[in-house]
């Protein structure tokens, strides 16, 4: 069967929000229902009856299910994983706590370093020690990795991860310790070689640490899940999105389920960048805001951006170095926690501040009427008039504005001398400024201008915030695809069957050994396609990387490669490939350094089956403008005051039709708010485009 | 309205700036092959306008570059004269007396031009891992003796690399690759910032950088001026005791606050020290700087107009040595600047400042070999650790973290790829922070033994052995620092020392100075520092 003729239902669990969005012969079908804290997969399957209801088909006739969910990265951000031990290598007990001994941020004197995901209490070491050559230096230990087997089963702990020095060379410590512990103790046992062979301790021992410390509440999870999906008569397979943004395995997800994080927003990239592909747009920021956070990401000729180790749960106004590192193949972004759900307070200088703490889908924000008594931001954009309280998630939820304007009142008004509207505008202006700042951050760190972007924005939340987002980032169009409001949804099925199997190996051009080369590739290939052969039995492509440098730098750069096996001759082709990357990265290669030495560090092969190509469209101007027949007040931040607004349902517009701004989209998952600098214009795909005011395109 | 809108055009393009710089010194870290720079981040980025004041800094780097960094830029300008700067051209020294203060310190500065028009400077900093002479360490006896001195000359004319200043550091230097690589990549994080200037001005269509620059300097002065405004005026004096090379060494200083300006004189201190332990003004002035400027406007950008405000003042002494006196390892005096100077500081701002902490960095450098007729490697390793930080008037100090440096450490991993060493133990040391009502930050515990078949010698540069971190209002002292032998053998705080095969050396860091009595020290606080053995009870 050809992918497009196939019945292919995405699902992303969120903070807030359980987004469905079911693709079944050639149309799409969604729905966002509240994520269930308490049994997340029950949200899911209400969405499924929900949209498998509408499309006339039963749970039966699914293809496929690709899920991806927040659950992980949640678990980490709020730390309500299980009770850790880590096992780690004598001498190393502090590593996750010691972090890089730096300060993120100079001139703070009372600065706060986050604390590592394992307490010390909870850390423990053992003797035996492998070398910087793979060697072992020093035998494990294993009469008291015994003893430490007994006093971590009688600890009570949930899990346990096991991280040794030098492990990414050689694991056989780490297998071993595995084998006597796992005699003892009946928690998941994690070990750093597999979860993340690369080299760094900070980075590796921490990803270890936290694949352990969500892995049972994730195995958990998605073994209920799969049961609930066969008891409801779904016969599919099931695959998760990972943070690459490719599928795996659920059997994969359950034992690294750190592959996991981020694995929502990942969806979210890889639906901006089918979106970008289809416009032929080259510079594009994705801008993705739901319930709890904000995801700012940046994709460049169709691709979004990729690393091999980012920064989860910053602390410290999204600084850099603030949050843990976690090591693993996955699409770059920024993450905030600026939702929905965001809790909006003051702090001791009087100054309103938003988040990270989200009223999430319980208690919900005060409006809700489910018992939430904060404010959050949802609550300010409906007493700014941006939500229309009738028509909220569809009508599933009634909004109630007096709610929301008494939390505002109690938790911020109040203390300020503010009526609930200033008090709205403010909570606003200051979620979107930290947003505007978190994507100026991300784009510096990338070296990259936020301006010369257009933006592209999904989520539930994001629609309501964009246009005055890219006022203050001085980004002139903003294109709101249809199913914004489940846009990481339907990324997951454009996502391909496709994993990346990485392995630090030091191998030096000038001792260049083909045949280790073609072993060492040949085993990764393998085990990439392993994990995409579980999934399709389509077209493989596979993209074969070696990130390479100097002897003796700190930084690789990616070095492509032919998927072939290689000879000793071809040295000669990994010096010119590298030199000229080289010289694109950073203006010149070194030259007048004849034994100047160039090793390869990490190899990587990223396997993907080939997906099919979208329909192309053009982006239109809009000939006519549309007369509204409804309006409404709405606030306006540019003008500073509410304005009468024009208010129109999203399916009301055809292709070209022009709505000048104030005005708002209404569809069912979301609103479009356009500023009075805007203007929106439909689009032949439904889209919307946010065009400011007297720009071309 | 307009006022408005050219205000936030500005307020952009300030932020754009910093971003031309923070690239300028992601590309250094991303090409450096020494790793003090490349792992540790030991550097500075800057950028300048054509009459050399610094118009944004990168916040990538620490306080004892960029600050000395600020000023170095006028002393190529004083040197190099406009008629022979030309586009493609890149500057170099590592006078520790124009530079950042020793000869381990390579500053590089490129004019930036467009079109035609000189429009701005790019400056940076980064510690390379050798340059020749003794090493890095405090044994020479004037700064001839502590390696090769490159006075201010063209590293690039119009973009063609001088060769004879390649060739003569190749022969000069025991890590000739590491070293050059890490000239280019110096090189080449000017040529990204000069290069994203530029497209930032033909984007927004400037042809200079001088009301951009107005905007900068004004509202930084006029901010920073409120600060100083807002402290009380007078003058308070502070002393401290470091352990010297092998005498105590007295470091003095008095703070002067007038209603414009923050001025700190060093007069009582002890004189020029015999050791390369020596401190130029220049870096004595950088650590005292920003001292102050972490206390009064920790939040407003570092650039010649916020500097402008802070001055340092001293007699020739051991703060201001001049040439020919050894400076190698200045950083040791250097970093117990910061805690002489906010020592006096808490005399004018009582509850507002910290307690001492191990303020140097136990760096340490590392010249491994194979045993006499063995086979193996020779390698120059350098390591940076870090003590305890004092603790703070609500907060317990931050363990095992620099301060006042801004550098970070390297990952045992990659250290022990660059030479033949094993590191058996690097983890905080418990019981060593100062106790108080918040706890000072503990120091941590380094093991170090060659490979089978290896021995090494080492360059000792720590302090807090004799002399550990005072604690404040009340607090305890931090443990003081131990450097010994696995068998007990103590040795030296500074100068070059012997580790035999099969021997480790053991280095036990300074803890933080402990705030307020003790005995306000809440019970759940004792009772997580039991949990988690911060506290056994028993002294390491």
């Amino acid at each position: 069967m050809k992918p497009e003729e196939s019945i292919r239902l995405g699902a992303d669990i969120g903070g807030t929000f359980t987004d469905v969005a079911l693709e079944c012969r050639g149309r799409l079908f969604s729905t966002k229902v509240l994520t269930n804290y308490a049994a997340p997969e029950q949200a899911i399957l209400d969405g499924i009856a929900i949209v498998t209801h509408e499309a006339g088909i039963s749970a039966g006739d699914l293809d496929i299910v690709i899920h991806g969910t927040t659950l992980a990265t949640n678990a980490l951000i709020e730390r309500r994983g299980a009770r850790t031990a880590f096992v780690t290598t004598e001498g190393f007990r502090d590593v996750i706590e010691m972090r890089t001994e730096s300060r993120f941020e100079q001139y703070d004197l009372d600065l706060r370093l986050p604390t590592p995901l394992v307490p010390r209490e909870d850390r423990f070491t053992v003797r035996g020690r492998i070398g910087a050559s793979g060697e072992e230096l020093l035998s494990l230990d294993e009469t008291a990795l015994e003893a430490l087997g007994d006093r971590i089963a009688a600890g009570g702990y949930g899990a346990v991860a096991i991280g040794f020095l030098h492990s990414y060379l050689n694991s056989e410590h780490e297998r071993r310790a595995r084998e006597i512990l796992a005699r003892k103790i009946d928690a998941p046992i994690s070990i750093s070689s597999e979860v993340s062979p690369q080299m760094r301790e900070f980075e590796r021992f921490n990803t270890v640490c936290a694949n352990a410390y969500v892995r049972p509440q994730m195995a958990d999870y998605l073994a209920r899940f799969q049961v609930r999906l066969a008891e409801m008569g779904a016969r599919c397979p099931v695959f998760m999105i990972h943070s690459g943004g490719g599928l795996i395995s659920v059997e994969t997800a359950a034992e690294f389920p750190v592959r996991l994080v981020e694995s929502g927003p990942a969806g979210g990239a890889i639906f901006a960048a089918d979106i970008a592909r289809r416009f032929g747009l080259d510079k594009v920021v994705s801008y993705d805001m739901g319930g709890t956070t904000a995801k700012i990401c940046l994709i460049e000729d169709f691709a979004p951006k990729a690393a091999r180790t980012f920064e989860v749960a910053r602390t410290y106004r999204f600084s850099k170095g603030s949050g843990m590192p976690i090591s693993i193949p996955v699409i770059e972004m920024i993450e905030i926690g600026a939702g929905g759900g965001s809790i909006a307070w003051v702090d001791a200088m009087g100054r309103i501040q938003t988040g990270p703490e989200s009223a999430a889908s319980e208690p919900g924000p005060a409006c809700y009427q489910r018992g939430g008594e904060r404010p959050a931001i949802t609550d300010a954009d409906l007493v700014l008039g941006k939500l229309d309280p009738d028509n909220f998630a569809g009508g599933a939820i009634r909004l109630s504005v007096e709610r929301a304007a008494s939390a505002i009142t109690r938790d911020v008004g109040g203390q300020l001398g503010l009526s609930p509207l200033p008090a709205a505008f403010g909570i606003c202006e200051v979620v979107d400024e930290n947003m505007a700042n978190a994507a100026r951050v991300h784009a510096v760190e990338n070296g990259k201008n936020i301006s010369d972007n257009l933006m592209i924005a999904f989520g539930g939340a994001a629609p309501l915030h964009a246009a005055r987002l890219c006022e203050k980032l001085g980004i002139d169009h903003c294109l709101v695809p249809p199913g914004a409001g489940v846009g990481s949804a339907i990324g997951f099925l454009k996502a391909p069957f496709g994993y990346e199997a990485l392995a630090s190996r030091v191998i030096r051009l000038s001792t260049f050994d083909s045949a280790t080369v073609n072993e060492l590739l040949r085993d990764l290939k393998a085990s990439a396609e392993g994990f995409v052969r579980a999934g399709t039995d389509g077209m493989i492509v596979r993209d074969v990387t070696a990130f390479m440098r100097y002897v003796g730098q700190g930084w690789e750069i990616p070095v492509a490669l032919p998927d072939r096996d290689f000879t000793d001759e071809d040295a000669g082709l990994f010096r010119d490939s590298f030199r000229k990357g080289y010289a694109r990265f950073f203006g010149r290669a070194i030259d007048g350094l004849a034994d100047l030495e160039i090793e390869v560090v990490t190899w990587s092969v990223k396997a993907e089956d080939e997906r099919p190509e979208g329909a192309r469209h053009e982006v239109t101007l809009g000939a006519g403008t549309v007369s509204p027949k409804a309006f409404r007040e709405v606030f306006d931040a540019a003008s500073g005051t509410l304005l009468s607004s024009a208010i129109l349902e999203r399916t009301t517009l055809s292709s070209g039709d022009r709505v000048v701004g104030p005005a708002v989209i209404v569809e069912r998952e979301t609103s479009t708010v356009v500023t009075s600098p805007f203007d929106a214009v439909m689009q032949s795909d439904g889209s919307l485009l946010l065009l400011r005011k007297g720009v071309a395109a | 309205m307009s006022d408005t809108i050219n205000e936030i055009r500005m307020q952009v393009m300030w932020n754009r700036l910093i971003s031309v710089v923070e690239e300028q010194a992601m590309t250094l870290l991303r090409t450096a092959f020494s790793t003090s720079v490349r792992e540790a981040g030991d550097l500075s980025a800057g950028v300048f306008d054509p009459q050399g004041r610094m118009l944004a800094q990168a916040v990538t780097g620490t306080p004892g570059h960029v600050n000395t960094m600020a000023e170095a830029v006028l002393h190529f300008m004083a040197e190099i004269p406009r008629e022979v700067m030309f586009p493609g051209d890149t500057y170099v020294t590592n006078d520790p007396w124009k530079g950042t203060g020793h000869l381990h310190d390579i500053t590089m500065v490129s004019p930036s031009f467009l079109d035609g028009e000189l429009v701005g400077f790019f400056a940076c900093t980064a510690h390379v891992v050798d340059v020749g002479g003794r090493g890095f360490g405090a044994d020479g006896k004037s700064v001839y003796e502590e390696g090769i001195q490159i006075p201010i000359m063209k590293f690039a004319e119009r973009g063609v690399v001088n060769r004879d200043l390649v060739r003569l550091l190749r022969a000069n230097v025991r890590e000739p690759n590491q070293v050059v690589g890490d000239f280019y990549s110096l090189a080449a994080c000017n040529d990204v910032g000069h290069r994203r200037l530029v497209d930032m001005m033909r984007e927004i269509g400037l042809s200079t950088l001088a009301s951009l620059g107005e905007f900068i300097f004004s509202r930084t002065q006029a901010a920073t001026l409120a600060r100083i405004q807002a402290l009380p005026e007078g003058r308070w004096s502070n002393e401290l005791l470091t352990d010297g090379y092998d005498t105590p060494v007295k470091l003095a200083a008095t703070i002067t606050v007038d209603d414009d300006r923050v001025n700190v004189d060093f007069t009582g201190t002890d004189g020029v020290s015999r050791w390369g332990i020596n401190v130029p003004l220049i870096y004595t002035k950088a650590y005292a700087c920003y001292a102050l400027k972490c206390v009064v406007a920790p939040d407003i950008p570092n650039n010649w107009a916020s500097l402008s405000f802070f001055t340092a003042s001293s007699p020739v002494n051991i703060l201001n040595a001049e040439r020919p006196a050894p400076v190698s390892l200045r950083h040791v005096i250097g970093h117990m600047v910061p805690d002489l100077v906010l020592g006096a500081l808490a005399k004018a701002l009582p509850g507002r400042i910290l307690a001492e902490g191990a303020a140097a960095l136990w760096n340490i450098h590392i010249s491994a070999r194979p045993v006499a007729d063995g086979d193996g490697r020779r390698a120059e390793i350098l390591m940076f650790n870090s003590g305890g930080m004092g603790a703070r008037p609500t907060l317990d100090g931050l363990s095992a973290t620099a301060f006042p440096s801004g550098v970070m450490t390297m990952p045992v991993e990659a250290t022990e790829h660059t030479g033949p060493i094993v590191v058996w133990r690097k983890e905080l040391r418990p019981d060593s922070g100062g106790d108080g009502e918040f706890r000072g930050g503990l120091g941590q515990i380094l093991e170090i033994e060659a490979l089978p078949g290896h021995e090494f010698d080492f360059s000792a540069m720590f302090d807090r052995i004799n002399h550990p971190a005072r604690g404040r209002e009340g607090g305890g002292e931090g443990a003081a620092g131990v450097v010994a032998l696995d068998d007990g053998t103590k040795l030296k705080p500074k100068g070059w020392q012997h580790v035999p095969a099969g021997r480790r050396l053991v280095l036990k860091m300074p803890g933080g100075g402990g705030y307020g009595d003790p005995a306000r020290r809440k019970a759940d606080a004792r009772r997580d520092d039991t949990v988690k053995g911060y506290v056994t009870g028993t002294p390491t």
